[in-house]
């Protein structure tokens, strides 16, 4: 095939096989950063442009809303940020950040968007949605529990994708390049032909599915016509491969508005579309870095419509285009090619910025010139997350990539069912209070008792505190499946999944919140004496702790291992229930910037916590606790199990003030990439860096105009410090800052 | 003497020193300390108290980082004063041999004298110059400089790698002529591989306060790190030319 010359040949070939054409195919750079161009002439003009949009968006929080259309891939009318100008095209609608409504996980959600915003939606588009179509959120309500309701109305269970799109999903985009649609097309209809056997509803769905994806590529096709351009066929030269990669990732954000919508692994895979360019003397480095500049301004300017309280939940408007870079493969042969650099250069070229969510997938493998230069962006702009390849590689092979902060899964062949979190916290309170949530007064866990005790008995409330989580894991696992049903039936993501296997592995993502503050709760109790203060109906809304007890984040054992059992019961209990389409259990400990919200929904602690104060992120320890140094600090968190228990993902937040690094930037650059070496080497699985002063986020709190750019990494994505809310600001501040003595 | 009866007084540990010697390192504070030093930003660390942890004890918790320390990380022994630990040392020394781990010593040089016993355990001496004038030594530190010239001594006999620290307080060595005589002073040490200057700050003066003690430079600023810095500069120019 004409658009296949000079690659070398194998199996994928004959059938869709990204994996084995990368393998095949990709270069490996192991020299230093000096290579890269800085942006041309056009990108300048472009991004100039964007950044003027973005201020204003920044003034007016949503620039602008098509309120008469639905989400659709190919729904909108084509649209440039400069036509002349932009090398690669296609926006969400006709205009840049003009965002989109979608109706179809919930229409009270779309009103409560618009009326935060001063908008009304068309009245043909309302009218259909309430007299004729159902959506996701009224098929879950209709199948919801009372017992569900109440977890979710005291904020138990949070964040659940009951009301918008789950995300979470990565359509392996890069098919679209390497085999055009038609190919895939014809793909999809032979996997359909061969579904046969006695229609049960499993396969009955699966045909209903496949013939869905089907239409769905002849969507993108048709969208990526709007533009000019005939992607029936492979990509023939750089530009097209990434123009239609970004194509199969415009499809899925115009279709969908999940909380993440991540692009996946890109980084080889273009780079042997470029190296074969350069030696044909077709492009420049120049050339090289403008397409990829170009392609992350399009990645930067995704947006989703979200109400005021989702803000509320996951600050800075994130949307999670997580794209996955480096990594090792299953030869233990390292994947760094020059446009892993020139990915993370675009931080250089259009100054740091949250998305694209910078991943390196990180192994001691990697090239040191390549750790080195990592360091240094990661110094520079906060702006990255690193996440063990070493780990990783094992379960996932070598053609996996992260969506949103920590969840991996391999392209085109996985893909999960969001669960968000449920607060770990409450839960111990509930064993504590006869079920009854400390905050609301409500009974939510039916078979409990009020604890009487005085001194509050370390095995008594371990032993009851079980019985809780058993109960809670039944409740949200019964909680998933509705909404998952629901979701597939009223909110298919037919774009995505078309660009995955039709018969794909299924990961339910559940989620925990808190653990911190129970390991130092269970802790303070078996260590000191932790006495409740209870209040008039005899439910404790405080705590008195005589004595000191091992706190989480200090590399204590005695603390760090009740963290570990914690996990582990909460993961084998949720194994124990059955899934929607046979998924497979994981569990993640990660809060994003929920934690905030999590910790104002629940009461005060044992662990010496007062009600309503925040919650540490994903699987850091509390803020100031962590009291022996960084490397303690890691060690603790490095003992969560990942592998058969949190194999969603674990994150940890590092902030980490630059004098503390070293004495001078070059010892700043070997000791960071060192601390990241010795993190994983103990088999810890996520990190994300911070390299700044305390006081820099006082004055950008109180002078943002100061700090436009200011960029920082919170629990697992990365985030506009200026577009946090003041309390999440607050709560970044009062994080642990790790220093030299 | 048995092993097992050997103890120390330590402050804390830090896992995360990365300006206390080369690349990652755990630093340990060991209390007692015979100067008092005015600029002093561990006051809490001056006297010795309770023994609480045995060589092995201590081991095991350095094994812990491990991973990090890679080609040029380990373990500095800081405090207070190191060097009125010399026989625990010695004996966590051994076992730190056993696990490959670089041992970094962060002293003034003012010690119990058995130092020809201690330097061949070490890898690298951080030495702290209180000051090059015998007034001006004791003025800083209540004692006389002639206890840091034995160290020197037997520092010099060990052929051990040397760095050199000196904190730049205003008033004091912020002029040419300290300088000078730092040039000159360093002269007399051999192996030095590294010289920092530490702008003098006052971030120890709330340990002062909650341990109800007088800050003793109240009147003092801090040492601006622009000035420190174009010092240095002057330094390093002496420093060639007189070599």
């Amino acid at each position: 095939m004409e658009q296949w010359k000079n690659f070398n040949e194998g199996s994928w070939q004959k059938t869709i096989n990204v994996s084995d054409f990368i393998q095949k195919n990709y270069k490996q750079y192991e020299g230093d950063d000096s290579f890269l161009s800085p942006k041309s002439a056009k990108t300048t003009k472009v991004w100039n442009k964007c950044e003027e949009l973005l201020k204003e968006e920044l003034e007016k929080h949503v620039l602008d809303i098509d309120v008469d259309h639905m989400s659709g891939i190919n729904a909108f009318d084509k649209g440039y940020i400069c036509e002349d100008d932009d090398v690669i095209v296609g926006l969400q609608t006709d205009a840049p950040l003009k965002r989109i409504v979608n109706p179809f996980g919930g229409i009270r959600m779309v009103y409560q968007e618009l009326e935060a915003y001063n908008y009304k939606l068309n009245p043909e588009v309302d009218k259909y949605f309430n007299a004729y179509r159902k959506t996701h959120n009224q098929g879950v309500f209709d199948a919801y529990t009372a017992e569900i309701r109440k977890a979710r109305h005291v904020g138990l269970l949070t964040g659940l994708p009951d009301a918008y799109g789950r995300g979470r999903i990565i359509g392996d985009y890069r098919r679209i390049a390497l085999y055009g649609i038609d190919f895939l097309q014809e793909q999809k209809k032979k996997d359909w032909d061969e579904l046969k056997g006695p229609m049960s509803a499993k396969l009955i769905q699966l045909r209903e599915d496949v013939s869905m994806q089907y239409r769905a590529l002849e969507e993108i096709k048709q969208m990526a016509a709007t533009y000019g351009f005939d992607i029936s066929k492979p990509a023939s030269n750089a530009k097209e491969a990434v123009q239609w990669t970004y194509f199969g990732y415009l499809a899925a954000i115009k279709e969908n508005n999940g909380a993440a919508m991540s692009l996946g692994r890109v980084d080889a895979f273009f780079d042997i579309y470029i190296n074969r360019d350069l030696e044909a003397g077709l492009i420049t480095e120049e050339d090289a870095q403008e397409l990829i500049d170009q392609f992350v301004i399009k990645l930067r300017l995704a947006r989703h419509l979200r109400t005021p309280d989702y803000d509320e939940l996951f600050s800075g408007d994130p949307t999670w285009v997580t794209c996955s870079i480096a990594g090792v493969n299953d030869h233990n042969e390292h994947m760094v090619t020059k446009s892993s650099y020139r990915i993370l250069h675009t931080l250089t070229n259009l100054n740091p910025a949250p998305e694209p969510n910078m991943t390196v997938l990180w192994s001691e493998k990697l090239p040191e010139n390549f750790k080195k230069y990592c360091a240094k962006m990661s110094i520079n702009t906060d702006a990255i997350q690193y996440e063990s390849d070493d780990l990783m590689r094992p379960i996932y092979g070598d053609d996996y990539a992260i969506a949103c902060c920590v969840s991996a899964m391999r392209l085109g062949k996985d893909m999960q069912f969001f669960g968000a979190r449920c607060n770990l916290a409450k839960t111990l309170l509930y064993s504590i209070n006869g079920g009854i949530d400390e905050v609301k007064k409500e009974k939510v866990l039916d078979d409990f008792e009020i604890m009487q005790d005085e001194v509050l008995d370390y095995d008594k409330v371990k032993e009851v505190y079980f019985r809780a989580i058993e109960k809670v894991a039944e409740i949200y696992a019964s909680a998933m499946n509705i909404i998952h049903f629901m979701h597939d039936k009223y909110a298919y993501e037919a774009g995505q999944m078309a660009l995955h296997d039709t018969t794909v592995h299924r990961y339910m993502a559940y989620g925990v919140a808190g653990l911190s503050v129970v390991a130092d709760s269970l802790s303070a109790i078996k260590y000191a004496k932790v006495k409740p203060i209870r209040d008039e109906d005899g439910l404790a809304i405080d705590f008195e702790i005589e004595g000191d007890y091992p706190q989480y984040g200090n590399d204590d054992d005695r603390v760090d291992d009740i963290a570990v059992e914690i996990v582990n019961k909460m993961s084998s209990e949720l194994k124990k229930h059955k899934t929607y389409r046979n998924a497979e259990p994981t569990l993640s400990v990660l809060t994003i910037t929920s934690n905030v919200v999590y910790g104002s929904k629940t009461g005060a602690t044992p662990d010496g916590r007062k009600a309503g104060i925040p919650f540490a992120p994903g699987a850091n320890p509390m803020h100031g606790r962590d009291k022996s140094g960084a490397i303690a600090s890691l060690n603790s968190v490095a003992k969560i199990p990942y592998g058969n228990c949190c194999k969603d993902g674990i994150s940890n937040t590092f902030t980490i003030v630059p004098t503390a690094l070293g004495t001078n930037k070059d010892e700043q650059i070997i000791n960071l990439a060192n601390v990241i070496d010795g993190y994983f080497a103990q088999g810890a699985h996520h990190l994300n860096v911070n390299v700044l002063n305390r006081e820099t986020l006082i004055d950008a709190m109180e002078n943002p105009d100061k700090y436009p750019l200011l960029t920082i990494r919170v629990s697992g994505y990365a985030v506009h410090f200026n577009r946090l809310t003041r309390k999440q600001q607050e709560e970044v501040i009062s994080r642990t800052f790790h220093e030299s003595k | 003497m048995n092993q097992n009866n050997i103890q120390a007084s330590i402050d804390s540990i830090e896992t995360f020193g990365l300006v206390d010697g080369p690349g990652i390192r755990v630093v340990v504070f060991f209390n007692g300390c015979k100067l008092r030093c005015k600029y002093c930003h561990n006051p809490e660390m001056w006297t010795k108290k309770e023994n609480n942890y045995t060589p092995q004890e201590l081991v095991d918790k350095i094994k812990r980082y491990k991973s990090y320390f890679k080609q040029n990380g380990g373990v500095t022994f800081s405090g207070g004063e190191p060097l009125l630990h010399s026989k625990f040392i010695i004996e966590t020394a051994k076992l730190l041999k056993q696990e490959n781990i670089h041992i970094a010593l962060d002293t003034s040089g003012v010690g119990l004298g058995d130092y020809n016993e201690l330097l061949p355990y070490i890898d690298l001496i951080i030495l702290d110059i209180k000051h090059t004038e015998p007034l001006g030594y004791k003025e800083l530190t209540n004692l006389e400089i002639s206890e840091a010239e034995e160290f020197i001594n037997e520092l010099n006999k060990s052929n051990k790698p040397v760095w050199i620290r000196q904190v730049i307080v205003p008033g004091i060595m912020d002029n040419k002529e300290y300088i000078d005589s730092l040039v000159k002073y360093l002269e007399k040490i051999n192996n030095i591989e590294r010289v920092d200057f530490l702008p003098f700050h006052r971030l120890g003066r709330e340990k002062y306060i909650s341990l109800g003690l007088k800050y003793p430079y109240e009147e003092k600023n801090e040492m601006d790190k622009e000035e420190c810095n174009k010092l240095y500069k002057y330094f390093c120019e002496q420093r060639e030319n007189s070599k």
